[in-house]
């Protein structure tokens, strides 16, 4: 059970990083790390997929990579500022009412 | 018409060309697939919200940290338990698996109750609700119970699967040559577990 002592060190590796004196970046980066680590480890002998065939795994992987994906499609929307745009709009309704 | 059919080389339905020893792994995974991208559909809007929000609360000082991870490692357990029992019927030691899966399930009912307290307290204790959040961005709630809430009508939904297993296994249907049924379920739940590994990271640690 080898895999059950590496999940709980990994767990609470986690808890142990968010208290260190280091910066946000530093810390999310080891604990994605830390997460994926764990992922990976009951993906792979609890769910057997790496004695599963190959495509099984690209199945598997493909939400990762999608969501992934998603996550900086949606960045954009999300990381600009509206106030230009709600100016902009009320000039041009300024403009067309004259 | 028919001729043409006929001499067209037709696949035998019997085995799936991925997992040839049973069709139920193939739909499992592909399912399990569909449902990660649901997470991560609701992970994914949960960053881009955040990370477009300056009024944030800090998840480790809002929520509880110490439950929150005993919940993980005792999803962590089940987990563990879930692979005993799958070896036990392959070892077609009925009692065995029956006994494993039924401590399973007693680890999600557990996970269940502990989540369902936490929430208590987050509503009523410190008044953090779906749509208002005295700490920061209201959107902090919402998310929040969306995600958690989501993910723990898929721990309740895996207890009432893997009851009816132990049920099934209990009138003898799976064996040391019939356990595909036990290992469906296994995957299930170990997937629940994988989400939750996730979610405590990117909800509470992050």
């Amino acid at each position: 059970m080898g895999v059950f002592y590496a999940l709980t060190v990994l767990t609470a590796l986690e808890i142990g990083v968010i208290y260190l004196p280091i910066g946000k970046l530093a810390i999310g980066i080891m604990l994605v790390g830390l997460a994926l680590s764990k992922a990976i480890l009951v993906a792979m002998y609890f769910m057997h997929l790496k004695f599963e065939k190959r495509t099984i795994g690209i199945i598997a992987l493909t939400p990762l990579v999608l969501c992934t994906l998603l996550i900086f499609a949606l960045l954009p929307d999300l990381t600009a500022t509206p106030h230009h745009s709600a100016a902009a709009g009320a000039g041009e309704h300024q403009a067309e009412e004259h | 018409m028919s001729q043409a059919i006929a001499s067209q080389h037709v696949v035998d339905p019997a085995e799936s060309p991925l997992t040839p020893e049973s069709w139920g792994k193939l739909g499992m995974w592909i399912f399990l697939a569909a449902d990660a991208m649901s997470f991560g559909a609701l992970l994914a809007g949960y960053g881009a919200l955040r990370a477009g929000a300056t009024d944030w609360p800090n998840p480790s000082q809002v929520l509880g940290i110490s439950l929150t991870a005993f919940m993980t490692f005792l999803l962590i357990c089940s987990s563990v338990t879930m692979v005993k029992g799958l070896s036990a019927i392959r070892h077609g030691n009925r009692a065995g698996m029956r006994n494993y899966l039924l401590l399973t399930m007693l680890g999600g009912a557990i996970f269940l109750g502990l989540q369902a307290y936490e929430w208590t307290h987050l509503i009523h204790g410190l008044g953090i609700g779906f749509t208002s959040n005295p700490f920061g961005n209201h959107l902090f709630g919402t998310t929040f119970f969306a995600i958690t809430g989501f993910h723990g009508a898929h721990v309740t939904g895996g207890v009432i699967y893997l009851a009816i297993v132990v049920l099934n296994g209990m009138r003898g249907k799976y064996s040391a040559d019939n356990f595909n049924g036990v290992e469906l379920v296994g995957l299930y739940w170990h997937f629940v577990d994988l989400i939750w590994i996730l979610v405590f990271t990117f909800v509470y640690l992050l």
